[in-house]
Parts: structure tokens; sequence; C-alpha cells
């Protein structure tokens, strides 16, 4: 039981990342209609961007939660600006091929910097355990839990509670209609896109004092979030957050008790949610 | 209020709209019949800045519109009644009829207290979802959500396909009654009786070309003939 409870545990931490990344994905994607492959690179960023922070500026771990997210945030902008933006138009493979080769671009560029070995990281808040009733678990990993929860309930509530969440819902249900309401549309594009970017930054700053940091742990990450997003319904927030959670804990408690399917198990679920719904678990079909 | 003047528009190499004239005054209801295909859709969607490279010239108020994006026309008083009726699945009702920015006009005849008060109906379901309502409620918020923003040229995408007479009738009740207000509205519509008892004249629309204009003496004089070409 104890087991159970504390890998249960263990996978609502892998969660808070799958729904923090996952999050950014259906908030872009919903926004664009692009799928951001960039999005695990840009989690890899930030939590370069904690290490780098640390060593050349000696700053710590929360000087890096509040500047990372925002300098990723900006430079999301730009490239949105300068190359997403011009593609729209075209045919989605564009921007796939455009955010892939930036992801590659990006990996390359920090293993030829840093090596593809694991950086140290001292500057970990919390250290040590909480004793959680029936077994301990690290502190920082409960305050990483807490930390995703709350962002994501925070953009929750920011997408239903406000006008702003009210437009970009507009915009990304039916954007056509929405301009002939008055609505800018384009005006919400590209602060939508930081915003996005922003999320996977702040997943990444969040990551460096539990994972290992180096220029594969995006692309490894990214891949199991591709899933959780198809899976909760490829542009809708409550799915993909809801999702990211699930599947952390699938994981983790496949882990415990068939091993050998730990890795496969969200591809299976996700075969299957595509068999029965295409559009994924919160997904609604596009129409025309 | 609007002139439109030898709009024509095309789906990549096929053309649905060949030099358009078309003016509606000012308080004016003017309805666009044609059959299916006709290119009744295209227009409106042209006037509305959501076709994309239409040729021509659009003026409203003698202010050219015809380069200006759609959102731009919304706020200078056009108001979209999509074929559709562009419900919003994850807004609720209360946020479907809020959506749409007023017009630069100034206050309008419609405020939200007025438009709850004159359709119970959304007020009683201001938190469901904009498409659970049944389809005449939804062409009552489709209506209502454009009045509220002080729009003063409605473009209606037969706003009575499907629906059931005695909701027919309130919307020939509500088009009657922004009249009053001095809204103007181009109606496209298949029912030639409905037409006829809120417009005050008629474009025949066929194959993409203007082939009648008519007033309402026209269009019962003829309406055998008009019955036969929309094929009904």
């Amino acid at each position: 039981m104890t087991s159970f409870l504390q890998q249960a545990f263990n996978g609502l931490v892998s969660g808070s990342f799958y729904a923090l990344l996952a999050l950014g994905l259906a908030v872009i994607f919903g926004m664009l209609r692009v799928v951001n492959f960039a999005h695990g690179a840009v989690y890899t960023l930030g939590a370069f961007g904690a290490v780098v922070l640390a060593d050349k500026a000696g700053l710590g771990f929360w000087w890096a939660l509040l500047i990372v997210p925002v300098v990723l945030a900006a430079g999301g902008m730009v490239v949105e600006r300068a190359f997403v933006h011009r593609l729209t138009a075209l045919d989605p493979l564009y921007n796939f091929l455009l955010t892939f080769g930036i992801a590659l671009v990006a990996q390359d560029l920090l293993s030829m910097t840093y090596g593809s070995h694991s950086q140290p990281y001292d500057h970990a808040p919390f250290p040590g355990s909480v004793d959680l009733g029936l077994f301990d678990f690290p502190k920082y990993q409960v305050f990483a839990l807490a930390v995703s929860l709350a962002v994501c309930t925070g953009v929750w509530l920011l997408l239903t509670r406000t006008r702003i969440g009210t437009v970009v819902r507009a915009s990304t249900e039916r954007p056509e209609t929405t301009r002939a309401f008055g609505i800018n549309t384009g005006r919400w594009i590209t602060p939508v896109f930081g915003f996005g970017v922003a999320l996977a930054g702040l997943a990444g700053v969040l990551a460096t004092p539990m994972r290992a940091v180096n220029p594969a742990m995006g692309s490894d990450l990214i891949i199991v979030v591709f899933a959780v997003v198809v899976i909760g319904g490829l542009g809708s927030v409550f799915g993909s957050v809801l999702a990211g959670f699930a599947i952390g804990m699938l994981q983790a408690l496949g882990n415990l008790y068939v091993p050998v399917l730990s890795q496969t198990s969200v591809f299976l679920l996700m075969a299957v949610v595509l068999l029965v719904r295409p559009a994924g678990l919160f997904g609604k079909e596009e129409h025309a | 209020m609007l002139e439109i003047k030898g709009m024509g528009a095309r789906y990549g190499e096929a053309e649905v709209l060949h030099d358009v004239d078309l003016t509606i005054g000012a308080g004016e209801v003017v309805t666009l019949v044609g059959r299916n295909g006709a290119g009744k859709t295209t227009l409106l969607r042209c006037l509305m800045g959501l076709h994309p490279r239409p040729t021509g010239t659009v003026h409203l108020d003698g202010r050219d519109i015809t380069r200006l994006p759609a959102h731009r026309r919304a706020r200078l008083g056009l108001g979209y009644v999509p074929d559709d009726r562009g419900m919003y699945a994850t807004l609720t009702v209360h946020e479907n009829l809020t959506l749409p920015a007023l017009t630069t006009d100034g206050p309008a005849p419609w405020p939200l207290e007025r438009i709850y008060d004159t359709f119970p109906v959304l007020a009683a379901r201001r938190r469901s979802p904009g498409t659970k309502l049944s389809g005449g409620e939804q062409q009552m918020l489709a209506l209502a959500r454009v009045l509220r923003t002080g729009a003063r040229l409605l473009l209606c995408d037969e706003p009575t396909e499907g629906l059931a007479p005695v909701i027919v009738q309130r919307i020939g009740e509500i088009l009657r009654e922004a009249k009053e207000h001095g809204v103007a509205v181009l109606l496209v519509e298949q029912n030639l009786r409905f037409a006829a008892t809120v417009a005050d004249r008629h474009y025949l629309l066929s194959q993409g070309r203007i082939a009648l204009e008519l007033d309402n003496a026209g269009v019962s004089s003829r309406e055998d003939e008009l019955l036969a070409h929309l094929g009904l």
C-alpha cells in the first residue's frame, strides 16, 4: 500500500511536468493551429537557463524561476513574428519543419557548448524530505507539484473567468466568426505563443533541481507529452492538463506492477484513444 | 448606407460572383433570394471581409471599406449572423452575447438588460454553452448578439432556415423592430412569403449575378415564376 501511494505520488510529480508542457502546447495549438515541435527544446533551454544564471551571474533558483520564462517568452514572440507567422497561411507541414528544425538547432548548440553530460546544479531550494504519514517524500518535489497545480489552475481561471480568456477561447473555436465580431484575433496570436513558450520554460526551470540537465532532456520528455496532448484532445486545455497528471500516474504505477509496459503504456493508451475518439478524450472534431 | 459596385469573387478557379451592384438605404430591409449555390453566402462573406480578394468596391455611409479587415468593418456597424448561427460551444450564452465588440457609434438601442428582457429564454439559460440551445434559441441569440453591438446594418444568412413557423414569425418581429430603430438588414432568404413580410426590396441572385430587383408588389405578382426559379 505504501509503495502504491509513494509511486502514485511520484506519478503526480512527473505528471506536473507533462501537464505544464501539454498546457503550453494546447494553448499554442488552439490559437495558432501550430504544433510546436520546439516545445521540448524550450523546456531544455529553461533548465539550462537556470544553470547558466547560477554559474555566470550567481543568481539562484528563485531568480531563474522569474527571469528564464520571461526571456524565453520574449524569444518565442520574436520567433513567432519573424518565422511562424509567415508560414501559418501555408500547409501546416511548413511550421512542423520550422519548429522541428529550431528544436534540432537548439539541442545541437547546447551539445556543442556543454557536451552531452548532465550539468550540476547546487541551488536547489527545499532540501530534505517531508513526512507524508505513510512515507517520506522530497520536499522539493512536493513544491514542484504545488507550483504545477497552481499554474494550471491559474491558467484555467484566466481562460474561463476573464474577458481575455473569452476572446482566446472564441478565437480558438471559430477564428473567422470572431473577427466578424469586431475582435482583432491577430493581436492575440503572438502573446499567446509567448505565453505557451513561457510555460515550457517554467517547467524547465522547475525540473532543474530534480532532473538531469542535459541537451537531450527535452526531446526525451516531449515524445510522451505529445502522446498526452493527443490523448487529452489537441487544443483542449482541460484535457491536456488532466491527461498530463493521469499519464504521469499511469507510467509510475505501470513501473510498479508491469515494468515491461512502463514505457509503452502511454502509446498503447494513445492508440486506443485514437481508435475510439480520434479527436482525443476532450477534443472536438474540427469542422471545416 | 451600403453601396456595392462591380463585386466579383472566386473560389480557386471558379468564379462565384460577377459584377454585382447592390444598394441598401438607411433603415431599409433588403432580401437576397436565389438557389443554393447562387453566391448569396459568398456575397455576405465578401461584405464582412471574410472572403479572400474580392473585386469591386464597397462603401458604407460613403466611406470606402473595400480593403478593411473584418474586425474593423464590424466596429463600423456591420453585424454578421452567419448561416450556421456562429454559436460557440466553449462559451456560455452570456459570453456568446457579450463577445462582440460594441460599434464605435456610442450606446446601442439594445443594451444587455434589454436583450435579456426581450429574450427571457436567453436570460434563463445564460450559463449554458451556446450550442446547447435549441435551433430557434440559437437564432435568437445570433440576432440579439449583433443587435447588442449597436450594428446599423445586419447581414443575416438564412435566419429562418429549418425553424418552426412560430419561431420564424418571432424572427420577423425582431427584424421589424430593428428596422423601426433605423437598423438596416440584408437578409438572405429562401422563404419568399416571409421575405415579403419584412423586406422593402428584393434582389434575385442567379449564378453569381443580380438577375432581378423587385419590390413587394413585384414579388407577389411574379411569385409563381420566382418559386419555379428557386426550385421550391
